[in-house]
């Protein structure tokens, strides 16, 4: 629960900036609640408040949510049942709930949609709020963008106790880290998947 | 125009994340395959600490986040819980941040 402050607090910061760039509450609201995804959202309406235009906020936005295919392939094991219902569950992948199901090492299916669900009432909650009444507090003022690396962080823990998944993990970071100052931000994401190629090995 | 940008990145997004589980979902993959899968995520959380960590526009970018997630990385070593962990990283980088 504590972890729902984050989305919520985000979530109106996304509001207030979403009527600053001209989205309308509405556009704001329908875009937490289709998108889903924090940082292509801030992108594209920042992108839009500096008059940067329609196609770049479209082509960042897509961008930085392209490490959902991959992200989505990692876990999909654990969705079953007719291909629309998975279409529609896997819709509550984001990057934590996503990570907190991984982190028993193996996808857990309840933990994916009990998190996801929260985070997404939680999420378009707060953009409602936002867009109502303003931001509701600073989330970087409390550290809450320090708090989601360091959750990851402790939830890549675990894996690395396999030598494969070891040199995968430092492989993935170094791309990340070398492709950061030269590729649009999200690209350095999705190029890290190349690492888990390391899995052929013997 | 807005609207435009809703709907394009909205119906991507849809389709971005429900790419695994419709296509594979269901379906046992090839050993192979499944080998390159099973490290895919260890390959994508360090790539998400390592960009949410000193990830700028364009840049590294050095501040706070990197103080809190070493405080962090101190307490997941020390085997805290994961709320705890979240709350000493925060907590230092708001403090790094109030002076």
């Amino acid at each position: 629960m504590p972890l729902a402050v984050a989305p919520l607090l985000f979530g109106a910061a996304f509001g207030v900036l979403a009527l600053d760039a001209g989205l309308g509450a509405e556009g704001a609201i329908a875009m937490s609640a289709t998108t889903f995804g924090g940082s292509a959202q801030f992108a594209a309406a920042t992108i839009l408040e500096d008059g940067g235009g329609a196609a770049a906020a479209i082509v960042a936005a897509l961008l930085l949510n392209a490490r959902y295919v991959p992200l989505s392939l990692a876990v999909a094991s654990i969705f079953r049942g007719s291909w629309r219902r998975r279409a529609v569950e896997s819709q509550l992948i984001v990057d934590e709930s996503w990570a907190l199901a991984g982190r028993s090492g193996r996808f857990e299916y309840g933990v994916l949609i009990g998190v996801g669900l929260l985070f997404y009432v939680v999420w378009v909650g707060g953009t409602v709020l936002g867009t109502l009444i303003g931001d509701l507090l600073d989330p970087e003022g409390i550290g809450l963008d320090a708090a989601f690396p360091a959750l990851f962080l402790a939830l890549l823990a675990p894996y690395l106790r396999s030598r494969r998944a070891l040199l995968t993990a430092i492989v993935a970071g170094a791309i990340t880290l070398v492709l950061i100052p030269v590729a649009p931000p999200g690209v350095p994401i999705v190029a890290a998947s190349v690492a888990a190629l390391i899995g052929l090995r013997r | 125009m807005t609207w435009l940008v809703i709907a394009v990145v909205g119906g991507a997004t849809i389709a971005f994340k429900a790419a695994g589980p419709v296509l594979v979902g269901n379906r046992e993959l090839p050993p192979q395959v499944a080998s390159v899968v099973d490290v895919l995520a260890p390959a994508l959380l360090a790539a998400l600490v390592v960009t949410q960590t000193v990830g700028g526009d364009g840049e590294i970018v050095i501040d706070a986040r990197l103080a809190g997630v070493v405080a962090g990385g101190v307490a997941v070593w020390l085997r805290a819980p994961l709320l705890v962990v979240m709350v000493v990283a925060a907590a230092t980088a708001a403090l790094i941040r109030l002076f």
